[in-house]
């Protein structure tokens, strides 16, 4: 750290005082749709903040553009709202710069997957420490509702009056595939696994990246209701935890088996399979995680919601810091005065 | 036999070959040997974009040409007084850069029939008349190079890579200089791999010995040091002179280095050379793409580091909306363009001035950046030391040109007195009472910054308009017309701390020939001679493009004619006679060539008549 940046900065120990949600309620009137899942999403992290036992001034949102990347301007932290599709390689810098703060992106299918999907990608790969939060409604809401990279096949929306031909992506298998060592799914409407997953996410060590199922009830209304709402979501929801079975249903009835490499549902009733059949989630195992991640389109699947991997990797930042020690050991803190006068030269 | 020896003030040499002959590594090395000998020196690599393009063709042919003297040395030399061709297709493209009555070197071996078929010479230049107003040394540098190693049993490509070593010694015996620089850097570079140090010394070596006691070569030339002010030097590129200005100027403003960077030629020698200085605390971030690069650096910035990013035309085009977020909250940040040939692609390892317009207007919306261009190589380590000091100063990108003929070119640097660079160092704010984000200082207007980290100055910004003085997001029509004048006066009132401009020659006159960027040398040289004539003609060279210093107007007026030459189809031109209305005229040259001094001596003459 620099001489002056050390002058102004606290340091990075936990908060004196435990904050409460309302410490991280900034001044700015929330403007989203009446009812947008964004506004839960919202609270939880305003909720889940103080647990964190980060400072305030430690903390960092940053977002690109889209309804998601308003969120900073709502936290009471150090914030960017930036432009379309870059808030990753924003963080990127600041984190590299700044190892010592949390650092925070918010984005969207649009803004992270879509203009800004290749920072995404190198993000994940190069696991700088920053906690990603994709909100993924599957529709362009800030522009009125176009299609977007993770709208199903064949929708129609005011770009795609025919329908979209456009295959969506999976974001979960995507980061995966960028060897991403946090990879996670949650949903706005279910507060309390929205929060349990934004902990564990600011907890890992690397990005983390979380894609929440977020409700836009403007133009994409009930995307996401079956897996959401009482009446449909113990049927269509599988919840992924650590060292427990996969099972799902009304009953706990119905779980996942792994048939060869291909999960299948398989009914616990009528004695053909137990428990013991079914797959044991494994947080730390990244091929099990790409199986799980790559139920998602499949329809006569749960859907897989969860932590799909956490592992550790050195972090990228851990790394560069590494090397300017050791350039530091071997040759001593730069001289200016040296290295202007490096090379061959000569008096007159 | 007694050889003659011969003094002269100045010579240019061109050594040219395959791209995989090493001529640049051949011109480097005769470049520092006679930079530390005392010489005045200026030089302009010229080589393919292709890495290795097939042997013997025109277009694989690369060029390296040094201008050294005992006199005072501005430009890589208008022609060529000496020519060194490996081979038939080095010696057509480069022929004409030569002086008539000038001297070619030719490996022999270069000239078989192939070598000839692709460098579509019908029959053999060495053998017919073509080169009889030359004078022409043939000398088989392949043949006589196996023979120094033939006790060494070196494959053979390892052999025939070594014989630019062979033409280098015979250079430095014609021109009287030692092998000595040579072979201490042949050591040190190929410390692991004795038999190469001992081949390249050897073959080195071999051809000094070879000009020494053969009969082709019987004169040699003395060109003695120049008499340059004193003090330390080396020599150095625009882009190494680039790299060191980022780091004094973050040592300067007692800040950490944070440079984001995607490769480009002709720029990624700055990211090559941050790279490798990590002691001082300096990060380089090779980034996904271009925009990654500059926002990454923006990141950096809004965390407190002076952060950069360098690259080329194309690459700023990449970045040109995170220009726009950088100015609109307000966070200082260097954008270095090594120009090139455009557009598009363009000519990637050729040089061009035709950015000019693009770091002036280039971005949506009303968005003004001050804009400072380097006009030696040398000259960039202070070019971006004082873009640092106003991006600092005034919370705002900052661009600064170079261009593709002063990053490879080279020239001996008087080095400077570190404890005599300004201190820069910014005031981070850290009271929290009262902080607004967008309160500006009474004279610059800039902002004050904020880095995450500091309690109580927790604050947002970001690309959206923001309120005056609270930086909240507000679409009101007079506060954002409000704001787009506050941007605009901010960067015109960076006229107010600059140096007022200077004119070299006398301050009023016929003819004044305006300039910027790396067209300095060949237009001093150009105003030189002219007024050694006793031409009424000065030069003014722009390092500040945007806002232009308060006096150039009052300049302009002082002279009947103004000239503006410029390697693009007339840029800075359109931005004086738009300001000052000033009748000027053009001179433009688009080849991806420097100007040659003769050009614009021509044009001044065309202008003043036979006055
Ligand atoms: S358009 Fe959709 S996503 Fe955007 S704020 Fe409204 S409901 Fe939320």
């Amino acid at each position: 750290m620099s001489v002056l940046v050390e002058e102004v900065v606290s340091n990075s120990e936990p908060p004196a005082v435990k904050y409460t949600a309302k410490n991280f309620q900034s001044d700015q009137d929330v403007r989203w749709c009446p009812g947008c899942g964004d506004y839960s999403i919202l609270a939880q992290v305003q909720r889940i903040m103080p647990e964190l036992n980060v400072k305030r001034e430690n903390t960092v949102f940053v977002s690109g553009i889209g309804c998601s990347s308003r969120f900073p301007y709502y936290m009471d932290t150090y914030g960017f709202h930036s432009i379309h599709g870059r808030a990753t390689a924003i963080a990127s810098g600041l984190k590299l710069a700044r190892p010592e703060l949390s650092v925070w992106v918010v984005t969207g299918d649009g803004d992270g997957l879509s203009i800004g999907g290749n920072h995404m990608i190198h993000l994940i790969r190069r696991n700088i420490d920053i906690n990603v939060m994709m909100f993924n409604n599957q529709i362009y809401g800030l522009t009125k509702g176009q299609y977007s990279p993770t709208s199903e096949f064949g929708k129609v929306t005011k770009s795609t009056p025919m329908g979209s031909i456009d295959y969506p992506f999976n974001p979960a298998s995507l980061a995966l595939g960028a060897s991403g060592t946090f990879v996670a799914r949650t949903m706005d409407r279910d507060p309390k696994h929205l929060q349990q997953i934004i902990k564990r996410a600011a907890e890992h060590k690397g990005t983390s990246f979380v894609e929440i199922y977020q409700n836009c009830n403007v133009f994409n209304d009930g995307a996401f209701f079956t897996l959401t709402e009482k009446e449909s979501r113990d049927e269509n929801v599988v919840y992924l935890e650590h060292g427990k079975p996969l099972l799902f249903g009304k009953e706990k009835d119905k779980g996942i088996h792994l048939d060869g490499f291909t999960p299948t549902v398989v009914s616990l009733k009528g004695g053909k399979y137990s428990v013991n059949d079914l797959i044991i989630h494994d947080e730390n195992n990244s091929t099990l995680a790409f199986i799980l991640a790559n139920m998602t389109y499949n329809h006569a699947l749960p859907r897989p919601v969860g932590i799909f991997l956490s592992i550790e990797r050195p972090t990228y930042e851990s790394q560069m810091t590494r090397q300017i020690q050791v350039a530091i050991e071997k040759r001593g803190v730069g001289d200016l005065e040296k290295l202007l006068g490096s090379g061959d030269t000569w008096t007159i | 036999m007694v050889k003659k020896t011969k003094s002269l003030d100045e010579v240019t040499i061109r050594f040219a070959g395959d791209s995989g002959d090493g001529m640049q590594l051949t011109g480097t090395q005769f470049t520092n040997t006679s930079a530390i000998m005392g010489n005045d020196l200026s030089t302009l690599p010229d080589y393919p974009a292709e890495i290795r393009a097939p042997q013997g063709t025109l277009f694989g042919v690369s060029g390296f040409q040094i201008h050294f003297g005992s006199t005072e040395i501005n430009t890589p030399g208008d022609q060529c007084d000496v020519l060194v061709a490996m081979n038939a297709a080095a010696l057509k493209v480069n022929l004409r850069s030569l002086v008539d009555g000038g001297a070619i070197i030719v490996n022999t071996d270069g000239f078989n029939d192939k070598n000839l078929r692709l460098a579509g010479y019908e029959s053999n230049p060495l053998a017919d008349a073509s080169l009889s107003k030359y004078q022409l040394f043939q000398v088989d540098i392949t043949k006589l190079t196996a023979l120094a190693l033939a006790d060494m049993n070196l494959p053979t490509k390892i052999v025939d890579r070594t014989k630019n070593f062979f033409a280098l010694g015979m250079m430095y015996w014609m021109y009287n200089r030692s092998v000595d620089t040579t072979v201490e850097w042949i050591r040190s570079k190929f410390k692991s791999k004795p038999d190469i140090v001992e081949a390249n010394t050897r073959v080195l070596k071999a051809g000094w010995s070879f000009a020494e006691t053969t009969e082709i070569f019987n004169v040699r030339y003395d060109v003695k040091a120049a008499s340059l002010p004193r003090g330390k030097y080396r020599n150095i590129t625009g882009n190494t002179a680039v790299a060191l200005g980022l780091v004094a100027a973050a040592s300067k403003a007692k800040l950490d280095l944070f440079l984001g960077s995607y490769p480009i030629t002709p720029a990624s020698d700055i990211l090559h050379e941050l790279s490798m200085y990590k002691e001082f605390g300096v990060k380089t971030f090779q980034a996904e793409d271009e925009i990654a690069a500059i926002t990454s650096a923006i990141g950096a910035s809004f965390g407190g580091a002076l952060a950069a990013t360098t690259t080329s035309g194309p690459g700023v085009a990449l970045k040109t909306e995170a220009i726009g977020l950088a100015l609109m909250v307000e966070l200082p940040l260097l954008i270095v363009n090594v120009q090139r040939g455009g557009p598009s692609t363009g000519l990637p390892t050729k040089t061009e001035q035709a950015d000019l317009l693009q770091a002036l207007y280039g971005r949506n919306g009303e968005a003004p950046v001050p804009v400072l261009a380097a006009s030696t190589p040398s000259d960039c380590f202070n070019t971006v030391f004082e873009a640092a000091r106003i991006a600092l100063k005034f919370m705002t990108p900052v661009m600064v040109l170079s261009d593709g003929y002063l990053g490879n070119g080279s020239e001996p640097w008087l080095l400077p007195n570190v404890k005599d660079l300004p201190d820069i160092s910014p005031k981070f704010r850290s009271d929290p009472n009262n902080y607004l984000p967008y309160l500006r200082d009474e004279a610059t207007l800039s902002r004050e910054w904020a880095i995450p980290g500091t309690p109580g100055l927790e604050h947002r910004i970001g690309g959206l308009e923001k309120q005056d003085k609270t930086g909240n997001v507000n679409y009101e029509p007079e506060n954002h017309e409000k704001m787009v004048h506050l941007r605009a006066e901010k960067v015109e009132r960076v006229a107010n701390d600059i140096p007022p401009a200077k004119v070299e020659g006398d301050e009023k006159g016929d003819l004044l020939v305006v300039g910027w960027g790396g067209t300095y040398g060949a237009i001093r040289s150009a105003v030189e001679a002219k007024r050694a004539e006793g031409k009424s003609v000065s030069h003014l060279h722009l390092r500040y493009v945007n806002p232009l210093q308060k006096n150039v107007g009052e300049l302009l007026y002082n002279f009947k004619h103004v000239l503006v030459p410029e390697i693009n189809l007339g840029q800075l031109i359109k931005v004086l006679r738009s300001k000052y209305l000033v009748p000027a005229v053009g001179l433009n040259k688009i080849q991806g060539q420097p100007f040659k001094s003769s050009e614009i001596e021509e044009k001044i003459d065309a202008i003043l008549g036979g006055k």
